[in-house]
């Protein structure tokens, strides 16, 4: 199962990776491998935009717009006027 | 996890105080922020660990099958600190888990016959990925479920077991720099467990994926139906009120005859969609989740179509026939669409994109459906 191409927000800045690894090991959609000692985007559109890469990248080469692909939570966000936030169906929400 | 779009996000991420939750819900479950909610007041002392089994009885599997349909769900939590599963030591290893009960018992049961601490943060009820998401799950509440459990004094060693999922909370080198705890990211899924701890902490390739099979993709149904049933029980009872309208005045027949008929439809077009979107998901046209819908819709309405055309009325007037054959596609479109947030692989930048064409096209579409089946009132 395959989203939307072209649309994820999720850049590596090589010059900055330390090939800790760490990317490949967070990452539930196997975006990343490894060349050369250094971690490289091999499925970029397979990226759901967690930001857990990010999050766990200690040499900050990795940055993503992070956000949860939720149309519900878009659009409660919109209707109350804040962050987007997952539908509530009882007294909680997300 | 802060979701507006124009976020500096690397900034918010790399802030250590507690990131405030505030998603404007009303629910007093949620949206309380970390700092505010602290470390629950609890019978027990903080640090003295639960004994708990890893066995699960019925009363956990009606309680888990309840929370699938909404029953119950933001109360079916555990008490956030550490539970001792068998009789763990300083050498046994440790994970680190959610307080929804659902999660937590799907750990514990698969460590029978094992001795490990399972370190539960408060997560509000929500499981390891979505609250990750929101930062519940995070680096804070973890380093500070660390101290008042006091864990470094109850094991030698420095290893945490954090599920994978959890990375999107949780910074594996922030929580080593505040507790001197190493942070080891486990599989996504909790049956693997067993095989992670036995083979020193590793995982293979096919643990760290996450999936979306059809027994996942099912067992979410429920909860999307109960999500939107209550606004389609009340949209069903206008179609019944507004039904009686008429050229002739209200009639009581209209209403027992096109508003009964619309009302079931309305309700059958939600189910239909609710249940068939994530069913099919993988076979269906397209890859935008509110074209997988609109195509189920379409196949739903040509059905719809082919009984009305061969037992002519059932759908009303032929006017009320069109309305219906645009509004089921358009409604589907619109469920598909919010099954994104229950899918595991959408991201929040597609989402955006395909809702800025689909949103407009449904509400004129929905709009347009409206209008032609108040005409058909009208012109019968």
């Amino acid at each position: 199962m395959r989203y939307l191409d072209d649309v994820v927000t999720l850049r590596l800045d090589a010059a900055k990776c330390n090939g800790c690894r760490m990317c490949l090991t967070v990452c539930p959609h196997n975006v990343f491998r490894m060349e050369d000692k250094r971690a490289v985007l091999q499925t970029r559109d397979a990226c759901m935009e967690c930001g857990a890469c990010m999050l766990n990248c200690a040499a900050g080469a990795l940055t993503v717009r992070s956000g949860v692909g939720c149309a519900s939570g878009i659009i409660n966000g919109i209707l109350r006027g804040t962050d987007a936030c997952c539908d509530n169906t009882s007294s909680g929400c997300c | 996890m802060s979701n507006s779009p124009n976020d500096d996000v690397h900034k918010a991420r790399s802030t250590p105080k507690p990131e405030p939750v505030s998603c404007g819900c009303s629910g007093p479950a949620c949206c309380e922020s970390v700092a505010e909610s602290g470390p629950p007041v609890s019978r027990r002392t903080a640090t003295e660990p639960i004994p708990v089994g890893t066995t699960l009885k019925l009363r956990d599997h009606l309680g888990a099958l309840a929370a699938r349909w909404g029953i119950g769900r933001m109360s079916f939590i555990v008490e956030p600190g550490l539970y001792a599963i068998g009789e763990p030591d300083s050498a046994s290893p440790v994970l680190v888990s959610a307080n929804y009960k659902l999660t937590f018992d799907r750990v514990r049961s698969q460590l029978g016959g094992r001795n490990a601490w399972l370190l539960v943060l408060d997560t509000k009820g929500i499981n390891v990925w979505c609250a990750a998401g929101k930062g519940t799950f995070g680096t804070d509440e973890l380093v500070h479920r660390l101290q008042i459990t006091a864990l470094a004094d109850r094991v030698e060693h420095r290893r945490l077991i954090v599920p994978q999922l959890g990375a999107t909370g949780v910074c594996a080198h922030e929580v080593r720099q505040r507790s001197g705890f190493k942070v080891y990211f486990g599989p996504v899924c909790a049956r693997d467990l067993p095989l992670f701890i036995d083979s020193d902490l590793k995982c293979t390739p096919e643990m760290r994926r996450v999936r979306f099979p059809v027994r996942e993709r099912v067992v979410l149904i429920p909860i999307e139906i109960v999500g939107g049933l209550r606004i389609m029980i009340l949209a069903a009872l206008a179609l019944v009120v507004l039904a009686g309208l008429g050229r002739d005045g209200y009639s009581l027949t209209r209403v027992w005859g096109t508003g009964l008929r619309s009302a079931l439809l309305l309700i059958a077009t939600f189910l239909t969609g609710a249940s068939l979107v994530p069913l099919l998901l993988p076979w269906l046209p397209g890859r935008a989740f509110a074209v997988k819908g609109a195509w189920t819709g379409a196949f739903a309405a040509a059905a719809v179509g082919w009984l009305a055309y061969s037992q002519p009325g059932l759908l009303g007037s032929p006017v009320m026939a069109v309305a219906w054959l645009l509004f089921i596609p358009t409604a589907m479109s619109f469920t598909g669409m919010n099954y994104t947030g229950a899918s595991t692989y959408t991201s929040l930048s597609g989402v955006i994109k395909e809702m800025k064409v689909a949103v407009p096209l449904q509400i004129g579409f929905a709009g347009a459906a409206a209008l032609l089946w108040l005409a058909g009132l009208f012109t019968t």
